[in-house]
């Protein structure tokens, strides 16, 4: 069909562009770093400057991976979010991941305050926020998982993730009000997301998950696409539902929850991602939308990291505030442009 | 006997539906009995709020019998695993399909999940089947428009297209005639009356066009308050089951015509 070559096309140019904005981002930063040299210190070629080198493979090759991970999975967590809950306004966060993911930080750095003495200061390690945060979404993700097996509706485990969001902000609210405004402040920028800093031994877990939750959102393409028909539908034609939502939620959660437990809650990722690419790729067969959006995602995210990092400045902008800052914007415009958000 | 048995595409045995309410059964309609040969056109009329989606739920095996059994092509309904059950038997439900963003190629291939190999890939025989489900419902031309371009009609098209894709003996659809105008009514009518004809398929469908149904349709299936009977229409209407079916303050069923007028 010739509506399949067009998609190649595509495919290819999403390509060429991801690997465009990999280098750009590599490139660009506080010190603005020739496309040769980074060519010849990805690539173990000579490089004029040693601390080029090692800005490129110790700072920001670790930076660009974790960004393109990060994009990717939450663009599929996205995805499979709309399709699952029949809702263009699901993203990753809607099953209360990144809610729990904040509760178990808010609770180590503002609760280590409150409550004093057990947890100590050198907990609010970089590790200890990993771990928190990880499990923090773990929990949730089991909450999730058990509601998931005991109701019907899936509009009920929607709802479940946002009252999980309305009991983490209760509850952060309470700590703050308590807390000093070190830990306010340690606990804020946690928030605000962060791509950096990330040691080789974090990148290779954040691959694994990201590796996991995308092979599962593959095995569960065919799935996806009956329940574009709704679950009625979807059953008649011979899907089991339980299974496939269960499936379909461990892929979210092991995404999201890993992203997040790593570079933080970042937003509108997952959510603008999968329409964005819907007005390149004009189909609903997630065989086809599911590698899309993890190209898609990826170069967004790498975009915003580039921002992020404000070239030639030796200022960082917080992650999340970027995501947002021409995440609404899109999502905005494609509604006023098409006058209808579709899944 | 025995041959006639094996011509039996749908049937019911003593089936009582409804609701299960903390274990306790909240019976909408029992004692339903019926046996219907293969090849027939089923209309199933009543009441708002008689039960009639709950048969059809129940009948498509959406939600359990509370007694009795469904037998669908000889087999007890509950003893089919989904994917068999979803190759004898394809719904056509009232609910549109959640996505809008689905072109109309895609919606009706979907229709052919319960055969394609985990990556959904269609064969060439999954596709002369498409074409064929295409052709029969006249929906060719509109297989690159995407859903929320559709009229409701050409969507009730476009469901049942889908539904043939399936490439199952037993159709059933809930009342697939609300919200078209008469003329779409009558083609829909005419198109499932040309599936069992020419197809062979059985086509059980709920409908509120009870003068269509009685002209078109081979087996009626009339849910009442007290009882559900199952019968040729002409015979229906000698019994005098339509009469019954409605308050008699405003409507009252005149026999000879095989309609429904308004009191004065």
């Amino acid at each position: 069909m010739e509506t399949r070559q067009s998609y190649n096309k595509w495919f290819v140019m999403l390509l060429v562009a991801l690997l465009g904005f990999f280098l750009l981002n590599i490139g660009l930063g506080s010190v603005k770093i020739p496309l040769s040299e980074v060519i010849a210190a990805l690539f173990g070629g000579d490089v004029s400057k040693s601390s080029w080198e090692y800005i490129v493979l110790d700072y920001r090759l670790p930076k660009a991976l974790t960004a393109i991970m990060t994009g990717s999975g939450l663009a599929v967590a996205g995805l499979l979010m709309q399709t699952l809950f029949r809702n263009p306004l699901a993203g990753p966060f809607v099953l209360g991941l990144s809610s729990g993911a904040s509760l178990g930080v808010a609770l180590l750095i503002l609760g280590a305050g409150v409550f004093g003495g057990m947890l100590g200061g050198a907990l609010t390690s970089q590790y200890s926020l990993v771990i928190a945060s990880a499990l923090g979404s773990f929990l949730v993700l089991l909450a999730v998982l058990a509601v998931t097996l005991r109701v019907k509706d899936s509009m009920a485990i929607l709802i479940i993730g946002l009252m999980f969001g309305s009991v983490t902000a209760a509850v952060v609210a309470v700590l703050s009000y308590f807390s000093s405004a070190e830990k306010l402040q340690q606990y804020i920028f946690w928030s605000f997301g962060s791509l950096g800093n990330q040691s080789w031994s974090g990148i290779l877990i954040l691959a694994l998950c990201c590796v996991l939750g995308i092979v599962l959102a593959l095995m569960s393409c065919k799935s996806l696409n009956a329940l574009l028909l709704g679950e009625n539908y979807a059953k008649s034609m011979g899907l089991r539902i339980k299974q496939t939502t269960l499936l379909i939620i461990l892929a979210t959660s092991i995404l999201a929850g890993g992203i997040t437990a790593f570079a933080g809650p970042i937003a509108f990722i997952g959510l603008a991602v999968p329409h964005l690419t819907r007005q390149l790729f004009t189909t609903s067969n997630h065989f086809i939308l599911v590698p899309a959006v993890i190209l898609c995602g990826a170069i967004l995210m790498l975009l915003c990291d580039t921002v992020a990092q404000l070239p030639m400045s030796e200022e960082t902008l917080p992650i999340n505030a970027i995501t947002s800052l021409i995440g609404a914007p899109v999502v905005i415009w494609l509604l006023v442009r098409k006058r209808k958000l579709l899944f | 006997m025995s041959s006639e048995r094996k011509n039996t595409a749908i049937a019911a045995a003593r089936l009582e539906i409804g609701y299960f309410s903390r274990k306790q059964k909240l019976p909408i309609a029992t004692d339903i009995n019926f046996d219907i040969a293969s090849g027939k056109l089923i209309a199933l009329v009543g009441a708002n709020g008689i039960g009639k989606s709950t048969l059809l739920r129940t009948l498509s095996g959406m939600q359990p019998a509370l007694e009795g059994e469904v037998m669908i092509e000889g087999k007890a309904l509950s003893s089919y695993s989904t994917l068999e059950r979803a190759s004898r038997l394809s719904v056509v439900l009232t609910e549109a399909p959640a996505s809008k963003n689905l072109n109309v190629r895609e919606l009706i291939s979907l229709g052919r999940q319960p055969y394609t190999n985990s990556f959904g890939v269609l064969t060439d025989r999954d596709k002369e089947v498409i074409q064929n489900a295409m052709d029969i419902t006249d929906t060719e031309v509109l297989a690159n428009r995407k859903c929320y371009e559709l009229s409701d009609g050409q969507m009730q098209r476009v469901v049942i297209a889908r539904a043939l894709a399936q490439d199952t003996p037993v159709i059933i659809l809930d009342e697939p005639t609300t919200h078209l105008d008469l003329y779409h009514r009558a083609y829909i009518l005419k198109l499932l009356k040309r599936l069992t004809s020419e197809e062979g398929k059985t086509v059980l469908f709920s409908t509120h066009e009870i003068d269509l149904g009685i002209q078109l349709a081979d087996v009626m299936i009339v849910m009442d308050k007290d009882a559900t009977y199952v019968d040729e229409p002409c015979n229906l209407i000698e019994a005098g089951r339509f009469d019954a079916l409605f308050p008699k303050d405003s409507i009252q069923f005149d026999g000879k015509s095989g309609r429904f007028t308004i009191r004065n």
